[in-house]
């Protein structure tokens, strides 16, 4: 296993990678460089480098026309931010027009922390998969991060990217097979199974050690890619298991457990629980206090498993 | 150089009958603010922006948005006279199946060169276009059409320091400044003047001119071309409605279609044929 890594750290690192070979690729930011690390591109390319200030709407507007000029664009900030208060500009701009613009926004979920809730997006997996050809990606750890912004590179559209302020233990390795679109079993198992995103991947694996001496065995599924979503891996893991639980550091309304549920009732009935924010906004603490009071651990994932 | 100001004063009246009908056989649109800005539109298409109509995407191209989109009838009529596509196309304006959106997208029209009608967003990306233009040391200026009304829009001021701050000196924006918006006059829904003071203070060299007179629109864009480091807002001082006589100055004439006595007369008033 790889080293651990908060996802917007291998952001950083994969970028300033691809700005080398990529001589199209242009960066933006808005005041938060330092944090989003996109600061490592700008360091070493700063002609490629600009930064809007505090002012995310002009960030995805300008970002729009930089793309439509022939541009491979990233443009960063807080995932609240980003899908939030840049939802429409995001919308008409850069989805309506199919900009070639990866939105990377960091600092998602309640494990930002001590900002308090007014920081932690939880509906942006929902607001973005809502949008006409978006991809939505959601990485577990650092190197499916790189792994798939180096993909999301190569795709001529928008694509999002939800990425973590924490670090979070390495699960895949550099020749991992990661594609967007696919999901990653990175364990099997018969009885029930848990589709999980982001950092309650790790969280689920966890609890599939602790189940499986109980006798209870436990496939996890990586679901990095929101939309387009792997709907045969869905599938499969309905029809193959008992049933299925939803994990993710998100609203449980319109993101990961949505989806799966969409691709769930159409074509494999069957049981499926959601640990996620039930209908809550965040609030500051450590990342390990809100993951507990919020219901986004190990144990409320075995929770949820046993109310199946 | 001879500019041919007559020819550009027939182009205009040709664009504004097309703009009647458009509206009229669409039974909606917004044809106040397309009126008022077909003077403007002329003068760039039809004489400041190097565009060619064969090649629209032809590198080295200058790049209009209308970041008021609703004026997209005048975009249309401009870009059908300029060549871009048949002007038969423009009885379909609005119609299901055409491209002509009732706000333009560029994924549908030639020649169009950034989807708007969300207010504000035009502009923001006429500067990134800018950037671009810069970073690549391609020489195609970028032009932006705004409305007095959108304005009042929070993304146009964030644009706005950006371009003063990226020393966008290839980019010239046009506030088609007819003082009326759906809810009545801008002095009576929300003040947005005054706008040269505003940009001026933003780091725009600000130009005034009469938006309906060729010649001053002709001589503020060749101004703005002298320009370093410092983009341009050209303010025009328009009439809602202009060459209507029944729309012109009515705010009610912002958004609704003519009938078809309605639309006749406007057309017999500025010299067309129906």
């Amino acid at each position: 296993m790889s080293e651990k890594m908060a996802t917007r750290q291998a952001y950083g690192e994969v970028l300033a990678e691809l700005g080398e070979k990529n001589q199209n690729i242009v960066v933006l930011d808005a005041d938060l460089s330092k944090s989003t690390m996109t600061a490592v591109f700008a360091g070493k390319y700063p002609e490629r480098f600009f930064n809007m200030g505090i002012s995310e709407q002009n960030l995805y507007g300008v970002a729009a026309g930089i793309a439509h000029s022939g541009k491979t664009v990233f443009a960063s900030t807080f995932a609240m931010f980003a899908a939030g208060r840049a939802f429409e500009i995001i919308r008409n701009s850069i989805g309506y027009t199919k900009a070639n613009v990866k939105i990377c926004a960091t600092h998602a979920g309640v494990t930002v922390g001590e900002d308090g809730g007014s920081h932690q997006s939880i509906e942006d997996l929902a607001l973005m998969r809502t949008i006409p050809g978006m991809t939505v990606i959601s990485p577990s750890d650092g190197m499916s991060a790189k792994l798939l912004i180096q993909q999301a590179a190569e795709l001529d559209g928008p694509v999002y990217v939800r990425l973590g302020r924490a670090a979070v233990p390495g699960l895949y390795e550099a020749d991992s097979d990661i594609t967007i679109g696919k999901g990653n079993c990175v364990k099997d198992g018969s009885d029930y199974t848990v589709i999980a995103t982001g950092i309650m991947v790790n969280e689920a694996l966890i609890a599939a050690e602790t189940l499986e001496k109980e006798g209870i065995s436990l496939r996890v599924i990586d679901i990095h890619t929101i939309k387009p979503i792997d709907k045969d891996i869905i599938i499969k893991a309905a029809k193959e298991t008992k049933g299925i639980v939803t994990a993710e550091e998100h609203s449980v309304f319109g993101g990961l457990g949505s989806a799966v549920a969409e691709v769930v009732v159409q074509s494999a009935p069957t049981k499926i629980a959601f640990v996620g924010l039930q209908d809550t906004f965040g609030e500051s603490g450590k990342p390990a206090e809100l993951l507990a009071k919020y219901g986004l651990t190990a144990s409320d994932i075995i929770a949820a498993v046993k109310s199946l | 150089m001879n500019i041919d100001y007559q020819q550009l004063e027939k182009v205009a009246r040709n664009i504004r009958v097309d703009i009647v009908k458009e509206t009229f056989h669409a039974n909606s649109g917004h044809p106040g603010g397309s009126l008022s800005a077909a003077d403007i539109m002329t003068v760039l298409y039809f004489h400041e922006m190097n565009v060619d109509p064969a090649e629209p995407k032809k590198y080295g191209r200058d790049k209009f948005v209308l970041s008021k989109g609703h004026a997209s009838p005048v975009l249309y009529a401009t870009l059908a006279h300029r060549g871009f596509f048949p002007t038969e196309e423009l009885t379909g304006f609005r119609r299901f199946g055409s491209i002509l959106q009732g706000h333009p997208d560029m994924k549908k029209v030639p020649g169009v060169e950034m989807s708007t009608g969300s207010l504000g967003q035009g502009f923001s990306a006429s500067v990134g276009m800018a950037i671009a233009n810069k970073l690549d040391k391609n020489p195609g200026r970028v032009y932006a059409l705004l409305g007095d009304g959108e304005l009042q829009e929070g993304i146009i001021w964030e644009a706005a320091m950006a371009a003063a701050h990226y020393k966008l000196d290839n980019l010239v924006a046009i506030v088609d400044w007819n003082g009326l918006q759906i809810d009545g006059k801008n002095e009576d829904v929300i003040t947005v003047s005054p706008v040269d003071e505003k940009f001026k203070s933003f780091g725009f060299h600000v130009i005034h001119v009469d938006g309906h007179s060729m010649k001053e629109i002709t001589e503020a864009l060749a101004e703005a071309r002298k320009q370093e480091g410092k983009p341009t807002m050209i303010v025009a001082k328009t009439l809602k409605g202009k060459g209507v006589s029944y729309m012109e100055g009515k705010a009610g004439w912002h958004g609704k279609a003519p009938n078809e006595e309605e639309a006749k007369q406007a057309v017999e008033e500025l010299g067309g044929e129906w």
